[in-house]
This record gives C-alpha cells, structure tokens and sequence, in this order.
C-alpha cells in the first residue's frame, strides 16, 4: 500500500511540475528566528502571517523559514526567497539587519522589511514596537501587588531595548509603590525554557512575589505557579493557559495590522521605505486581559494608563526623571525623545544593580 | 534464517559502499517522513538533493555548497586526524568560536588603518586562538589523565559566554547604536575574507579546507607521524611497543583539530558572517563530527561528506521554503544520515548469511 501511495506520489509531483506557476499572486516571505511554535516571538510573528493570508486570500502567496541562524545562513535563506520570486519580506529578528542589507542590495524589485532595526535603504523598511508602553502598565500592576516589595525581572541581554522596558517598568512600580525594588537577572537569551525557569527560581527564593520577563518562554510562568503566590506576565504572546494566576496580564505583541497595511501597499504599489514604531495606540502592542487576580482598583488605574497611554496624552517616560547617578534626565514635565529611547544605555534612579557589559 | 557472521577482515568493497547504502536509505526514510507530514516526498527529496545543484537557481546555490560546506570540511578534517588515534576532541565548536575572536580582534584593532599585512595577521590569530583553545583538553590530559570528551565539551560553553561578553562588550560596535555585535568586517576592505575567485563562493576558508584534505592526506598515507597516529588508534599497545609517544599524539591531534577549527571561525567571521555577534557559532563544530565520521575518517571521503552535508542544508533550507517541511523535519533528516551510516556500517565487519534451522 505503501508503495502505491508513493507512485501516485510521483505522479502528482510529475503534474505539479508542470504546473504553471499562477504569476498575479503577491508572495510574502517571512525569516524566522526561532520555531513557529515557541508561544512567544516567533509565534506571534507567523499569527500574523496568518492572518495576512486570511485577509487576502488566493491574493497572496505566504512562505516562511523558521529557526533560520544569523549571518550567512540567513543571507541565504533571503536570498532564496528572493530568487523564488517573493515581492515582500519580512526578516523577523535583530540579528537579521546586515544580511537583510546585503540581499536588499542585489534585489533592488523586491520590497523588505527588517523588524527592530534601524538600517533602512530606498527598498528596506524598519519597524518595531514600543513594548516599553506595555512595560509602564506593569509596572504599575507588580507595584500594587507585591507584598515582599520586591520584584523580579528576567532580563535577556542588556540592549537598548530590554534597558528601556526595565526602565518603564520601574518607574511605574516606584509610583505605585515607593518601596519597591527590583531584583535583575541577565539571562543572554530569548529562548531558553531551561535558564529562564532557574532565573525565575532564583529571583523567588530571593523574595521576588511578582516576576517579569523579556525572554519568550512560558518557563518563568511554569515557575512562578509551581512556587505558588507569585504572579507574572505573558511576554510576546498572551500565554492564557496561565490564567487566572500567575499570569494576570500580558503584553502582547501584534504585528497582524502592519504586515496587512504593508502588503496591501505593494500590491497597490503604493509601497515606500518607512521607519516605523508603533505602540498601544495602532494596536501593535496588545495588552492581554487583566485577570481577577488583580484586585478590581488596580485593574482599573491599569487601563486608564493604557487608555492615556494610546490617545497619546500620557508618555510612560515622562519628567522629572533622573538617570541612575542621579544627574538631570527630563525635566518636570518633559516627555523623552526617540533617539535616546532608541539607544538608551543607561537606568533611571532608584535602580540598585549596574547593567552589565 | 538470517544470521550475522564476523567477517575475516573488514570488507572493503562496504567500506567504500556503506555511505552509498546510508545516503539512499536516508533519501527512503525520509520520503516516508515526509509523506506522513503530508508532503509529497518524490517532490521534497529533489528538492533537497537536485535543485541546490541543477535546479533553476542553482548559479546561486553552487556557490553556498563550497560556503557552508569549507568550514565543515576543514573542521572535520582536524577532528578526524584526532579521532583515528582515538582521541576524542568533541568541543571545535569552542575552538571554531575563539579563533573567529582572535581574528576578529586583529581586525577590529587595526581598524580603520587599510594594510595588506592584516588578513595574515588575522589568520595567524584564528589559528592560535584554535590551537591555544584546543591545548588545553590537551595539556590537561597529558598532566593530569582528565578526558578530554568532558573538557573539550565544556569548554564550548565557556567559549560560548566569552562570545556574548565581547559581542556585548569590548567588540561592540561603537556606531551600533547599543546593540550587540561588532563592526561588519564585510565593510572593512583589508579584513574583509572575499572570494578568491569571484562568483565561485571560494574564499580562502574554502581553499583551506581543501589544502588541509591535501596536508591530510599526505600526512596519513605518507608520514611516519600519520602512521603514529592511525597505530595508536588501531592498536595502542603495539603503537607503545614501538616507541610513539602518547602524550606527543594526544597533543598534537588536539592541537591540530584545534588550529583548523580555529582557522575556520577565522575565515567565517571575517567573509560570510562578517561580524561577532551573540549567536555566531550555528553549530559547525558539532556537525563536523558528522561529517567526520561520514566521510568514513578519510580526508576525500571528508570532502565528500563535507559537500553532501552542505547539499542537504541547502536543499533543506529549499524545501523548508518552497514545500513548507519545518524545520525540524530537515533536522531530522539530517540525524538519519549519521544512524543508518552506523547501522549500515556493521556489514563492513559482518556478513548475513542464510543458516537453515537445524532440527532438534
């Protein structure tokens, strides 16, 4: 049975071959860092994916290659993708930025775009998300709950964008709650279920009752209900099957709505290099239901910031703030500006450890 | 009924035969993979194994062979040498990764000045840092009888968290706007490892690779020190009896594997990866060992495996993107390549026969 199932196999392959390929289809590439199925970064990305095929349907054409490795690997993987005649692409991670230069260069016809980068050319677009907004909405939330006054923070590794999320995060805790501290571990990864559940260990043995996370692992969760009266948040991806508790609440990432506005534009040819950085209020950032957990008042100041936060009349990082010398960072006042968000490289006061180099 | 004989001596008829029987069940097992994930496996085998060489892109895919597959080779050649003697250097991939910091660290202190002394001198790094990194399993075997399997492992991982310190720190880029990773070699003329012939994908890592299979070869076939080493791993005793010092073979194979993984993270961070960066190391040391042993220990058989083992990253990746196979089943594939070698390598040292069962 087997054997016919491989001949008529070869048949049909034989068919397919010959197959004319329909031409009038969009097709979107997508470079994945890590597996489709790791409930976080990756994951949400090929959500979007999907969704971008439901939305058009036979308009589109998606294909996708997951757990591609920096450097010449991925060159060649979007190399690849080019060659096969993709209009769009979309390279989903960091370490993507000089390999999707280089194949931006040789594919001048092809459209790409790089997310969380900053290299743009006349046919590279960048964009990112300002999880930093999601960060000031927990804060807020592991400020109000802790009891012990201390909270953990499974950082991944000390890059602009995970000191900024410390950042907000903190000082939003510190307005909900003076006395808190914050407990910092440095995990250098983005996916290590291992490392992050000792990370998470660690922070609670040291008294941590509310752990957050920059890694994309529900590892720091499996923990955190294995220890009992600690919470923590879904990180990239909503992570419901830890609620009600520990999970309260999540930042989620939605890149649903860019990536359809932006392949409708190359099939309207409408199609320009943009920079983009979009937050709660295009919906690129999710925050994911607050759960009972959380008692009823600070669930309710939790979506007044967020409500504040997408109409635009409150910035997370808003003045008087001090850098962690204790020298002058914005005045009363004074909302910070992208550039030194972008490259931010230092704490704001009242962080007690050091980033490490 | 079937039964297994121990052959006289070692066919070497399946010697040359069992990596041919290996590749083809693989393509046979794979296909059944692949069916049962609801691909066509017709389809998906040529993909992995034709397209990369004959398809309609195959002007670009030819050149990636020789790309991903130099450092493959030149790694599995040091190790091969070491494994012949019986010693077990599992941990290139830390080697692979302090040679591409030595060299990067030459570039990135000359920079910006252009001379041509400083590709030589970047060479000469990666190999030290290999070989320095390699020693010292080596040393600590020879001293102290630790094994070397342990030691070599654990330093990939020390190696792997001196990567991300200096990705992260002292070879960050000054203009990366915070983020990890150095300078792009790339963009960096005087250290920059291009094609030694343009459009072929052959960098000189590349043609390292195939003047070590030459070195191999000789040193094998030809050199009293090579019949040291293939005499200490055939028969350590009679290896004894006859004057070859252990300690001196136990140094040198470490420290050779060393410098030619060392060699190949060289010419990977200064070409086709172009800068330090937290995730460098993709696992070329590890996959060495495959190819290694794939190429039966021998530097042509090497060759071979190296390019074959290129062919199915390639061709994967291919599949991955045109026919939708994840990842994990390319992965897969790759792992049946190695067991049925394995398994089809007893008929080199056993013959089936048919015995008929005898009344009792």
């Amino acid at each position: 049975m087997k054997l016919t199932h491989i001949l008529a196999s070869a048949a049909m392959a034989l068919g397919l071959a010959t197959a004319a390929v329909a031409q009038d289809k969009t097709k979107v590439g997508f470079i994945y860092v890590g597996p489709v199925g790791d409930g976080g970064w990756t994951y949400e990305h090929d959500q979007a994916r999907k969704a971008v095929v439901e939305h058009f349907g036979d308009k589109v054409e998606t294909v996708y290659q997951e757990s591609v490795p920096e450097g010449a690997d991925a060159e060649r993987a979007i190399s690849q993708m080019a060659l096969q005649g993709a209009d769009l692409i979309f390279t989903t991670s960091f370490g993507f930025m000089d390999a999707t230069v280089d194949v931006a260069k040789k594919f001048p016809d092809v459209k790409f775009e790089h997310a969380t980068g900053y290299k743009t050319a006349e046919n590279l677009s960048v964009y990112s998300a300002r999880f930093y907004e999601g960060r000031a909405i927990q804060g807020h939330i592991a400020g109000k709950m802790t009891e012990s006054n201390t909270v953990g923070y499974i950082a991944s590794f000390p890059i602009p964008e995970v000191i900024r999320g410390i950042n907000s995060a903190f000082i939003h805790a510190r307005k909900a709650n003076p006395d808190v501290e914050f407990k910092i571990i440095w995990a250098y990864t983005w996916f290590d279920p291992a490392k992050e559940a000792d990370a998470a260990k660690v922070l609670i043995e040291q008294g941590a009752d509310v752990i957050l996370q920059h890694t994309d692992s529900t590892a720091p969760l499996a923990a955190a209900e294995k220890a009992g009266n600690v919470i923590g948040f879904g990180q990239a991806s909503d992570m419901a099957e830890y609620k009600p508790s520990p999970r309260v609440s999540s930042i989620i990432d939605d890149w649903a709505p860019y990536y359809i506005d932006r392949v409708q534009a190359v099939m309207d040819g409408t199609w320009e290099t943009k920079d983009t950085w979009d937050g709660i209020g295009p919906g690129m950032v999710g925050i994911g239901e607050i759960t009972d957990a959380v008692p009823e008042d600070v669930k309710e100041e939790a979506l007044a910031m967020k409500e504040a936060i997408a109409s635009g009349e409150y910035h997370p990082f808003t003045g008087p703030l001090n850098k962690q010398d204790g020298t002058p960072w914005l005045a009363e006042g004074e909302v910070a500006d992208d550039e030194t968000l972008l490259g931010m490289d230092f704490y704001v006061e009242g962080l007690s450890s050091e980033i490490p180099d | 009924m079937l039964k297994l004989e121990k052959r006289p001596q070692p066919s070497r008829v399946f010697a040359y035969l069992t990596p041919v029987l290996a590749v083809i069940a693989t393509m046979f097992a794979g296909g059944l993979l692949f069916a049962a994930l609801g691909k066509n496996p017709v389809e998906a085998i040529r993909t992995i194994f034709w397209d990369p060489l004959f398809g309609d892109f195959a002007a670009y895919y030819r050149p990636q062979l020789l790309v991903k597959g130099g450092p493959l080779i030149l790694i599995a050649i040091g190790l091969s040498l070491g494994f012949r003697a019986g010693i077990w250097n599992i941990g290139a991939e830390g080697q692979y990764i302090v040679g591409a910091l030595c060299g990067a660290a030459v570039a990135l202190a000359f920079y910006p000045l252009e001379a041509w002394y400083i590709f030589p001198l970047m060479v000469l790094a990666g190999a030290l840092g290999g070989l320095v990194w390699g020693m010292i399993p080596a040393l600590l075997k020879v001293k102290f009888g630790t094994n070397e399997i342990l030691v070599s492992l654990m330093l990939v991982y020390v190696a792997e968290n001196l990567l991300a310190a200096m990705a992260l720190g002292r070879m960050k880029n000054p203009e990366g706007r915070g983020f990890p990773g150095s300078r792009n070699l790339k963009e960096y003329p005087s250290a920059f490892n291009d094609e030694v012939f343009v459009g072929t994908g052959m960098h000189w890592g590349v043609l390292t690779a195939f003047l070590a299979v030459i070195f191999a070869y000789v040193l094998l076939s030809r050199h009293m020190l090579g019949f040291s080493i293939r005499l200490s791993g055939e028969a350590p005793r009679a290896a004894r009896f006859s004057g070859v010092n252990p300690a001196r073979i136990v140094l040198f194979c470490l420290g050779i594997s060393g410098l030619m993984a060392g060699l190949a993270g060289m010419f990977e961070v200064s070409g086709p990866s172009g800068q330090i960066s937290i995730d460098f190391n993709v696992g070329y040391g590890f996959t060495a060992i495959i190819v290694a042993f794939l190429g039966r220990l021998h530097p042509v058989g090497i060759l071979l495996a190296g390019l074959l083992m290129a062919l199915t990253y390639i061709g994967g990746e291919i599949a991955q993107g045109n026919l939708g196979l994840p990842s994990a089943a390319i992965q897969l594939f790759q792992g049946m390549l190695l067991f049925f070698l394995l398994a089809v390598d007893m008929l080199t040292n056993y013959r089936i026969s048919l015995v008929k069962r005898e009344a009792t």
